[in-house]
């Protein structure tokens, strides 16, 4: 998780700050943590390897940055890599310059392809696509009649031929369906099997030379483990994959087999399935899934963001203060003022580590201005000592503010919660500090 | 295809499975055979049991006991060393589960509940399982509480046909714990010996779906106290280590029995029950090993790390 890794990277370089340049020496120790938490989030042994080993030159002889740790220098360095040898930017989908254009969607059992072809479809079809889906799963009991329900609810057409044992002949008989019926995609289902099923690859291989797929998804799924290498290896190199789908990622799973996929494919990564509902499927993001596999949120464009808007001094101040718990409120709606001068609140709290598990309780910008307002009405005694304000001094600062006494109980409630919890941030640095302390919702 | 051809397919997956772990023990073997115990063979230990999905955790662990058992039995031979971790991890698997299943005289059948993450082949163990126990002569009768996914009721329909068990079934989309309740009801008026629920795929970190789990389980205990008496979570073998936080939050909601292990008929090795035996104490009970009626194992701990480690 992001909090061990950069917890660790934070203790690993506590005394190297301002030490000059990066060296083999100096980080030694970081990059044995950033291995440790890309094989934690099982991208695969000899990736890891090289990629570090990538890592290290690229690192090698940097200036140590003034104003952040070597620790976090190293985390951004890692990511940035991390976000290129994803591709960089989201890659669309190919579509033939003769319709039907063909996707076909392969992988193991259990990956999740079905409802992918569902999902996709529905994707398409936003996009003013008219998508027929193929049902040639033949051997999985009830796999044809799971995508013929799944259309139903999207009110889509799908095909198979009933009793069919034959997926070829399917597939071939529906790209004929797909013509007739002025459909312009077509995306074909194929049954789960494994990378080593000699007789069930040479299936794929005939639907692959029978119809010439435009797209040939590879659909993995997002909690797998080392085997990633080896299932993506096979299937690219006895199908051809133009492309990768990473299912389940509404989970935990840190996703590092979407690494090692794209490295020994090299081919990218299109789309994410986020859920088990038809609409939960989105546009792949390298930049989200880096910040993942190492476990940080969005953290770096926290940090660069934070950088660019917040004083250092006095972010190292505020720190400090909140370290030895003795944040006032005066320094608190300094805070909520420089966090929005970094943007809509709800997209800076996005980006905060630990902030999506909080799903719900997020602070909304309403409530900030109303926490604003109360602590513009305190008075400067007030702030510094919030345990003086008593009944007639929270009614005059309900008034003053527009708000209840009810509200200013509510803030003052929270406020003290925040100082405890501060206690326990001490060891999570001011990141996650600003997390916390935003947490005003009752 | 059908049911026969398959069976020659089954044939070549098994040789190919043997040939998949031949490629990891000749691996491991050859580099600690290689002779002297050097710096290097404990690099190479780690590099392969971090590749048989173990986690860095327990391979350290494992690393350093090795390291360990070499320095104080003075060990100088690298093959006393594949020796001593063969041991090792066969008396770890082979420790007894931390939830026991409860040693009770149920009011009637012997209620399995299987859970897991989606698409690791709960159903699929099911027409299996009860397979296994219609070999033994045994009443089964199966319960599709799988109300969500389409066509769930269906293809565990066909397995119940298979496996010649009966079906207590819903409408799609029903409560999940009426159909529980009502298999539980109906198998102890039908006298069955074992009553094996399906459930629905959910990912462990959705505390709703989670809900709806202990739900199914409340409900069984109104009919039975002591059921279910047996929580099986299924874990496909090409898991990461994410299956350790399936195992986490899936025995905090209900407490686990035991793992089955399916798909170990591909290259992956399974090997974090390895780590989730080490962390949380759940033995596994079953493996999978392919996709026909009788393609489910007990689970062997000496056969597992030999066939890690042997031809
Ligand atoms: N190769 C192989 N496939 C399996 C095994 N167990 C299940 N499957 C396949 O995995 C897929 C998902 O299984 P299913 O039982 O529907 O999973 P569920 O969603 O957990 O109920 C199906 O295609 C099964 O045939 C196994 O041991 N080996
Ligand atoms: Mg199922």
């Amino acid at each position: 998780m992001f909090e061990a890794l950069s917890e660790k990277l934070q203790k690993t370089f506590r005394n190297l700050r301002g030490l000059g340049k990066l060296s083999d020496k100096n980080m030694k120790d970081g990059l044995r943590d950033v291995r440790m938490a890309l094989l934690e989030a099982d991208v695969s042994y000899k990736v890891v390897k090289d990629f570090i080993a990538h890592v290290q030159e690229k690192a090698l002889g940097r200036e140590v940055l003034e104003s952040i740790t070597p620790g976090q220098q190293i985390v951004k360095i890692v990511h940035d890599e991390l976000v290129q040898l994803m591709g960089g930017v989201a890659e669309p989908l190919g579509f033939s310059s003769e319709p039907p254009t063909v996707i076909m969607l392969i992988g193991l059992q259990g990956s999740g392809k079905t409802t992918t072809a569902a999902k996709l479809a529905r994707n398409l079809r936003a996009r003013g696509h008219h998508p027929l889906l193929v049902a040639a799963d033949v051997y999985r009991p009830a796999a044809v009649r799971q995508l013929q329900i799944l259309a139903e609810q999207l009110e889509m057409p799908s095909f198979t031929i009933e009793g069919s044992r034959d997926p070829v002949g399917i597939c071939k008989e529906a790209i004929q369906h797909a013509r007739r019926s002025a459909r312009d995609v077509a995306i074909l289902d194929t049954a789960g099997r494994l990378h080593i099923n000699d007789e069930l690859i040479e299936e794929l291989q005939l639907i692959r030379d029978a119809l010439k797929p435009k797209e040939t998804l590879l659909v993995a799924d997002a909690m797998t483990g080392q085997d990633a290498v080896t299932v993506a290896e096979s299937f690219h190199t006895r199908v051809g994959v133009t492309g990768v789908i990473l299912t389940k990622l509404d989970g935990d799973a840190r996703g590092g087999a979407a690494l090692s996929i794209r490295s020994v494919t090299g081919k990218p990564i299109k789309f994410v399935g986020i859920g088990e509902k038809l609409d939960a499927f989105d546009a792949f993001h390298p930049d989200r899934i880096a910040s993942r596999i190492l476990g940080m949120g969005d953290v770096l464009s926290l940090v660069e963001k934070a950088q660019g808007t917040i004083d250092e001094k006095r972010a190292a101040e505020l720190q400090e203060k909140l370290l030895k718990a003795q944040f006032t409120l005066e320094d608190f709606r300094e805070q909520l003022q420089q966090l929005k001068k970094m943007g809509p609140l709800d997209e800076v709290l996005a980006m905060i580590p630990g902030m999506s598990k909080l799903k719900g309780l997020e602070p909304q910008e309403k409530d900030v201005v109303k926490v604003e307002a109360i602590i513009n009405s305190m008075t400067n005694k007030e702030r510094q000592s919030p345990h003086i304000i008593e009944g007639s001094r929270k009614k005059r600062i309900a008034r003053g503010s527009g708000t209840s006494v009810a509200d200013v109980n509510r803030l003052l409630k929270q406020f003290q919660q925040m100082q405890k919890m501060m206690k326990q941030v001490r060891r999570l640095g001011w990141l996650r500090g600003l997390g916390g302390g935003l947490n005003l919702q009752p | 295809m059908g049911e026969k051809n398959r069976f020659g397919i089954i044939a070549r997956l098994r040789s190919q499975l043997s040939k998949a772990r031949e490629g990891f023990a000749a691996k491991v073997r050859s580099l600690l055979r290689r002779g002297k115990i050097d710096e290097g063979i404990f690099e190479e230990l780690e590099a392969a049991l971090i590749q048989a999905d173990m986690g860095v955790n327990t391979t350290s662990e494992l690393v350093e006991k090795m390291r360990n058992r070499a320095k104080d039995d003075k060990l100088t031979d690298a093959e006393q060393l594949y020796s001593v971790l063969e041991e090792e991890l066969i008396s770890l698997l082979s420790r007894p589960a931390g939830v026991e299943p409860k040693p009770v005289q149920p009011v009637g059948p012997r209620v399995t509940l299987m859970i897991g993450v989606n698409g690791v082949g709960k159903t699929t163990t099911i027409g299996k399982l009860a397979n296994m126990h219609r070999q033994d002569e045994k009443k089964v009768l199966i319960a599709a509480a799988d109300t969500f996914r389409a066509a769930a009721i269906e293809q565990l329909e066909i397995w119940a046909n298979r496996s010649s068990a009966d079906l207590v079934k819903h409408k799609s989309g029903a409560d999940p714990a009426a159909v529980a309740y009502d298999a539980l009801a109906a198998a102890i008026a039908r006298k069955c010996d074992y009553l094996i629920i399906d459930t629905a795929g959910r990912l462990h970190t959705k505390t709703n779906l989670m809900e709806e789990l202990k739900k199914i389980k409340r409900v069984l205990g109104k009919l039975d106290p002591t059921a279910p008496h047996e929580i099986l979570m299924v874990l496909d073998a090409t898991t990461g280590q994410n299956a350790l936080s399936q195992a986490r939050l899936f025995t905090e909601a209900l407490g686990i029995t035991g793992i089955v292990l399916t798909k170990l008929d591909g290259t992956a090795k399974g090997g974090i029950v390895v780590a989730i035996q080490q962390e949380f104490g759940i033995p596994v009970k079953y493996i999978g090993v392919g996709e026909s009626l009788d393609d489910l194992k007990p689970f062997h701990p000496d056969e597992f790390v030999k066939a890690l480690f042997e031809d």
